[in-house]
């Protein structure tokens, strides 16, 4: 912006708006006008008029982009209002939190309880948060700080194909072959639970975690490094006391970002948790999340009937979850800036 | 003694990166293996017969490519504009340029199925609803599940991964080519459209890469708002042939096959082709974007 900041007087625009810039400055240049003359200047105020109409179409489309977040927002709640305004007679945004804590939408009485499924969803997610971090955060580590130059090039992009693959095609895979391994190592009773489930989402869970956090731990300045080293420390000690601290909150943006990208994982869960929604705490029974138990239902209900509405509350929870990790999560990786760099 | 424990740490750290990468492999090597035998020419190009244990996933395919073509109809020139404001016009302590942010990266950070209660929602509901109202008398055309319907709400969920890779490009044009533009007298629309955009193409090609590799990927937003496991051909191609027509879609079909059949051994090798089909196809999409991103790179520091 720093080239259009002077303002001109012969322009019309508000001259302190930031939009009025150089380009009118033109008009009153001598050598313009003398060939042309009014064609030129005519021509001139069409190409600032398009310029401006060019400006506000863009900015309306960015605004078009914000309301697009609340239209979701708005559209899914509507869907469930009738529900939590208490207009549903079968049953109200109080009865499903309450006992019994049974998921049972398609019987003679029905009953939406949301807790086995936020259990599940709770269960399947803490599995995945438990395998994959670990994994994750040690492989960024080792990537940022030991691994050599030209080794490193090639790591990132390809642990970063791991999050290409379409979550149905992980799903696929953990169905077909990685729930027999771990029913086989584990002697398991079921081929498909919440454990394998946990084990199959945290393949989607550690791309994130591990490209966030070796983001956080390579924008970490060199000087705190070299401090370290000069003071004798090992490229470990390092690594394990200076850099790794100077990233958390880096790296408490990753875990967060992750714990959001598994809560809200629906095929993966949907294809191997054994969907069974029963309210239990055994990580090797199965388990039924939100997003698996919506996509896995709404296939099948009346349109604005109570099921309908459950399901749309459903996502109505999901969307605030996740919305709130994510805000945690950007809250601290500002806060991470702020600190490495005076201003974010 | 010290040694010892560094030693040991970093081996942690690499057998980390190792199992990871391992599985990768695993993944993709089963997936390879098991899935190329029966890959032909006829199993891309022929409709399913007998009950999905014989013939090809053409339908499916071309539901895929149809799907993605319509979402990227949608979201880049949309993503592209919203990357424009953001990196060209917008202060960035104004409140707009604050609100866009967190708007985009809330987009990015919402569950797949909730785009598609949103699909549902607001596309066919509220927005076909609407039409069937105005246009056609209250009859059903457009207010039920699509593919015009599914590739819009794959381009809502798709439009922050252009924004954020074409921003990043935009912003890498160096500002002096801007200021020898405005120099020249170009005013900012044609600094925009002849200097900036023009240099950053790679970023609009990496976006809309990313972003078709992401939706054809992705299963959860379509699953009510238009794709189908079976539909017959109509003519010389499957549907859709009309906007407001179901599709078939690879994503779908291999978590049907997968989760539904009732003879699991017998679509056993065709299902795992499907999955290898799909598989090459968002692979080779995202390493496309990774090597001209790579080049923009190598580019932009020279």
């Amino acid at each position: 912006m720093s080239f259009t900041s002077e303002p001109d007087p012969s322009s019309n625009d508000d001259p302190s708006s930031h939009e009025a810039h150089d380009e009118s400055g033109s008009e009153n240049r001598p050598g313009v006008s003398r060939f042309s003359g009014t064609k030129a200047k005519s021509n001139l105020r069409l190409r600032r008029r398009l310029d401006k109409l060019a400006e506000n179409a863009i900015f309306g489309v960015s605004l078009a982009a914000i309301s697009i977040i609340f239209l979701i927002f708005v559209y899914v709640a509507r869907e469930a209002w009738p529900l939590i305004a208490g207009a549903v007679e079968e049953t109200s945004v109080g009865a499903m939190f309450m006992s019994p804590f049974e998921w049972q939408p398609v019987s003679i009485t029905s009953r939406y309880s949301v807790i086995p499924l936020l259990v599940g969803t709770l269960k399947v997610t803490l599995i995945a948060m438990l395998v994959g971090t670990p994994v994750a955060l040690a492989a960024a580590l080792y990537t940022a700080e030991f691994a050599p130059p030209r080794l490193k090039e090639w790591i990132k992009p390809t642990v970063e194909l791991l999050a290409g693959i379409p979550s149905v095609v992980v799903g696929f895979f953990a169905l077909i072959v990685l729930a027999s391994w771990i029913q086989d190592v584990l002697g398991l009773q079921f081929r498909l639970n919440a454990f394998t489930a946990g084990v199959a989402l945290s393949l989607a869970v550690i791309p994130i975690i591990y490209t966030v956090t070796e983001d956080a731990l390579s924008a970490v300045p060199r000087t705190y490094k070299e401090a370290s080293l000069a003071l004798g420390a090992s490229k470990v000690q390092t690594a394990v006391r200076v850099v790794l601290p100077a990233a958390s909150p880096g790296i408490g943006a990753a875990l967060t970002l992750g714990l959001g990208r598994a809560i809200g994982e629906t095929m993966i869960v949907l294809m191997v948790s054994g969907n069974a929604a029963v309210l239990s705490l055994d990580p090797f029974s199965g388990a039924r999340t939100m997003s698996a138990t919506i996509a896995a239902e709404l296939g099948e209900v009346i349109f604005g009937g109570e099921h309908y509405r459950v399901l749309f509350f459903l996502g109505v929870l999901l969307f605030i979850i996740t919305t709130g990790l994510n805000w945690v999560g950007d809250r601290i990786n500002t806060g991470l800036r702020k600190k490495l760099f005076g201003n974010a | 003694m010290k040694r010892t424990i560094d030693r040991g740490v970093v081996a942690l750290c690499l057998f980390s990166t190792v199992l990871i990468v391992a599985m990768l492999a695993i993944i993709l090597g089963d997936i390879a293996i098991k899935g190329w035998g029966r890959l032909s020419w006829e199993f891309l190009t022929a409709a399913s017969s007998n009950g999905m244990t014989e013939g090809g996933i053409f339908p499916a395919i071309y539901g895929t490519v149809v799907l993605v073509l319509l979402m990227s109809v949608a979201a880049v020139p949309f993503g592209v504009l919203v990357a424009i404001y953001l990196s060209e016009y917008a202060l960035k302590d104004s409140y707009l340029y604050r609100a866009t942010r967190i708007a985009v990266s809330n987009l990015a950070g919402v569950p797949s199925i909730v785009f598609g209660l949103f699909g549902l929602g607001f596309f066919i509901q509220t927005v076909g609803g609407a039409m069937d109202r105005a246009l056609y008398g209250g009859n059903t055309v457009f207010g039920q599940p699509s593919i015009l319907w599914a590739s819009m709400t794959m381009a809502v969920l798709t439009l922050p991964v252009v924004i954020v890779t074409v921003e990043e490009t935009l912003r890498s044009v160096p500002q002096d080519y801007r200021a020898a533009s405005f120099a020249l007298g170009g005013t900012r629309l044609q600094t925009i459209f002849r200097v900036v955009l023009p240099q950053s193409w790679s970023g609009v090609m990496t976006g809309t890469i990313l972003a078709v590799s992401r939706g054809a990927g992705e299963v959860a937003p379509i699953l009510f708002t238009g794709v189908a496991y079976f539909l017959p051909f109509r003519g010389a191609l499957p549907p859709p042939s009309a906007p407001n027509e179901q599709f078939m879609q690879l994503g779908y079909h291999v978590y049907v096959l997968a989760t539904q059949s009732p003879d699991v051994e017998a679509t056993m090798p065709l299902l795992y082709s499907t999955v290898f089909v799909l598989l090459a196809l968002t692979f080779l999409l995202n390493i496309s974007a990774i090597l001209i991103r790579k080049r923009m790179r190598a580019w932009a520091t020279t």
